[in-house]
């Protein structure tokens, strides 16, 4: 067919923007991929430590998942293991905080948490993706219960103060419009020929009958107010039964409006791996996973040791650490190996005896900032006003996102919602204010969305991560470039020093990122320490 | 945290509104790239990043690690080390260099080099930061 296709430029235009919003988020999955933020897990069940450790010690910094992990295989292959832990508390960045626990952050501002009994707020991770493979099986493993996580629900809202008015619109509105409309765009194309260079005669009915059902369009290949669409994107009123039966369709928003209120862009979350169904959550908290490791490794952590200096020599590691309550003398812990998981923002100001590689590896790393606020309120208004059961709404305004709790659906009393997940500079400019202003914030922006923010709000909490004084950020930032530098360094074998955690894996900031980095980090020393004779 | 996140990266482009309004300015409809301060005096952007780990008065803090004191700190007496530090980052200190364009660079280095007991006399220029980039 001829190059100078029949299509009304107006027409191609529109689909070249349409095609432009998809590729948006492609080119940011492949991107995302590239930097390892959407890896595949390559756990293949419990790992096999084989062959006589011989006694050998292993000192292990941190108590997260990485280093609760690693003492847990390491002790049944043979080792002796002890854990140093600056916090109180089994976890790290696995945690959840509950009504009566105190948090103070850096620079001494502390937050008593008042949640009613059974509610959390997870400052940390909160989601388990199904391909999480290694901690699903440790959760199984240690009996930590899961329910689902839910994160795209059709009835939550997607958001735009500057688009519609700042009306929030349904999620299945925004993707039932966006599919429709480019379903009907393309469909056009085809039946104009314009396609032709690129789709086979016997594939092009084939497409134009994939749009039709895709797109949920009429027998003319239009997308437009009717039953088709109505049964994508809600009713005006619904069916019913007996004299009040006859439904009212819903009428689509226009293709410009749509395109405008960029609200298209957050129905490409839920296509990224991380967040396709089944996602799951620990009942109870996400903290009930550390919670779970710490009560198997009784007696092999030491709690409240702040690590001041990590030094090595042919023959072991030498440890020194301080009460991170009290301060005073120093202790120190030996190991014929050391395991390190604490955060590369901690470790690089930890005197360390390694060699410029590794060392330089841990300074490449700067951390991220995020916060996370959780808010309680007299009753679970998004339910009972809303419909709106789990999932999460998206908006522009700076808290990002809110999610509804994946558990305890339909219960009188009170909920708690993450009011805020932000990353990037509105992240930073949270992170400054103090805790009670994050959280009035917080409560400011979600009025915008739900109007019942201000009567029904009770207490809320705020979590900004460059605040943690046991991580200084949510997780460490790598790019192309640093990984193509550091990495394989940074998770070399030093001398008797080896580390582990998010950092040291190419799925940062996610759990499974650290028990990968630290399965494979443990195999490898079991090979060294086979190598050289077990304990010796 | 994450995981997004970091995994939950923002999308390319934001509403400046919203930082506007945290800014306590007037609502301004237009779009700017994710990850772009909108406040402009040194003071603005001292208390709507800085602060967030250096704390209000500058005088940093102490965990399991520290966060650096600004306040009274003689290694801020040559402009380039700060310029350099807030431009590319530091250790865990993440780059301002994409976030924050040279003036805005100025004025937050000449705040704190004029403030918490910093009494550094020169001005960094807009042009000095461009040339460390």
């Amino acid at each position: 067919m001829s190059a100078e296709a029949p299509t009304a430029p107006l027409n191609r235009r529109a689909l070249f923007r349409m095609i432009g919003a998809a590729a948006g988020s492609a080119v940011m999955y492949q991107a995302m991929s590239e930097l390892g933020y959407a890896g595949e897990s390559g756990y293949s069940g419990p790992i096999r430590l084989e062959g006589d450790a011989r006694g050998a010690t292993v000192l292990i910094l941190g108590a997260g998942l990485a280093g609760m992990c690693a003492a847990y295989e390491l002790r049944k292959a043979g080792y002796q293991v002890q854990i140093l832990e600056y916090n109180d508390r089994p976890g790290g960045r696995n945690w959840s905080l509950y009504g009566g626990d105190s948090y103070t952050e850096l620079g001494g501002f502390t937050q008593k948490v008042q949640f009613a009994p059974g509610l959390y707020l997870n400052p940390g991770p909160w989601r388990i993706p199904h391909h999480h493979y290694a901690l699903l099986d440790y959760c199984r493993r240690l009996h930590v219960q899961l329910e689902p996580f839910t994160q795209v629900n059709y009835a939550a809202f997607v958001h735009n103060p500057e688009g519609f008015g700042g009306k929030p619109r349904r999620y299945r509105e925004v993707q039932a419009d966006f599919n429709g409309h480019v379903a009907e765009l393309l469909s056009k194309c085809v039946r104009q020929n314009a396609l032709d260079q690129a789709v086979t005669r016997e594939d092009r009915e084939v497409l134009l009958e994939a749009m039709r059902e895709w797109g949920a369009l009429d027998r003319n290949y239009e997308y437009r107010q009717g039953l088709l669409s109505s049964e994508r994107r809600g009713w005006l009123s619904d069916p019913g039964g007996g004299t009040t039966s006859l439904p009212t369709p819903s009428e689509p928003t226009a293709l410009s409006d749509m395109l405008q209120a960029k609200l298209w862009r957050y129905i490409a979350f839920g296509h990224i791996y991380e967040f396709q169904s089944m996602i799951f959550q620990p009942v109870g908290g996400m903290g009930v996973i550390g919670r779970a490791f710490g009560r198997e490794l009784e007696g092999v952590i030491r709690y409240n040791a702040k690590v001041t200096e990590i030094g090595q020599d042919e023959r072991g590691v030498t440890v020194r650490y301080t009460d991170s309550r009290q301060g005073g003398t120093p202790q120190s812990a030996s190991a014929q190996w050391c395991l390190c998981t604490i955060p590369a923002s901690i470790l690089g100001q930890i005197p360390l005896q390694v060699g410029a590689p590794l060392k330089n590896a841990i300074d490449a790393l700067s951390y991220e900032s995020a916060i996370k606020v959780g808010l309680q309120f007299k009753r679970r208004f998004w339910e009972q006003d809303e419909s709106i059961y789990g999932g999460i709404t998206f908006t522009d305004l700076p808290n990002a996102l809110i999610g509804y709790p994946s558990t305890g659906y339909f219960s009188d009393g009170p909920g708690v919602l993450l009011g805020a997940y932000t990353f990037g500079a509105n992240s930073f400019q949270i992170s400054a204010m103090p805790p009670e202003e994050r959280v009035r914030r917080t409560v400011e922006w979600g009025a915008q969305i739900h109007p019942q923010y201000s009567r029904e709000f009770e207490h809320g909490v705020a979590v900004a991560w460059h605040r943690v004084p046991w991580t200084l950020g949510c997780a460490g930032h790598w790019t192309e470039e640093l990984r193509a530098q550091h990495y394989d360094n940074l998770c070399a074998i030093d001398g008797r020093i080896l580390l582990a955690g998010e950092h040291a894996s190419r799925i940062p900031a996610w759990q499974e990122g650290a028990l990968l980095s630290s399965l494979d980090a443990i195999r490898r020393l079991h090979q060294r320490v086979l190598a050289s004779g077990g304990a010796a | 945290m994450t995981g997004r996140r970091v995994s939950l990266r923002a999308p390319a482009v934001v509403a400046v509104c919203a930082l506007t309004m945290l800014a306590g300015r007037l609502a301004v409809a237009q779009e700017i790239y994710a990850g772009k301060f909108p406040q402009q005096s040194g003071e603005d952007l001292f208390r709507n990043i800085c602060q967030g780990c250096h704390m209000p008065d500058a005088k940093g803090a102490t965990g399991a690690g520290s966060y650096p004191a600004l306040a009274s700190n003689p290694r801020l007496a040559a402009a380039i080390y700060p310029i350099t530090v807030v431009l590319h980052g530091q250790r865990a200190m993440p780059p301002f260099g994409e976030s924050l364009d040279d003036q805005q660079v100025a004025n937050v280095i000449n705040y704190v080099r004029s403030h918490f007991g910093n009494h550094y006399k020169d001005q960094v220029t807009a042009e000095a930061v461009k040339a460390r980039r």
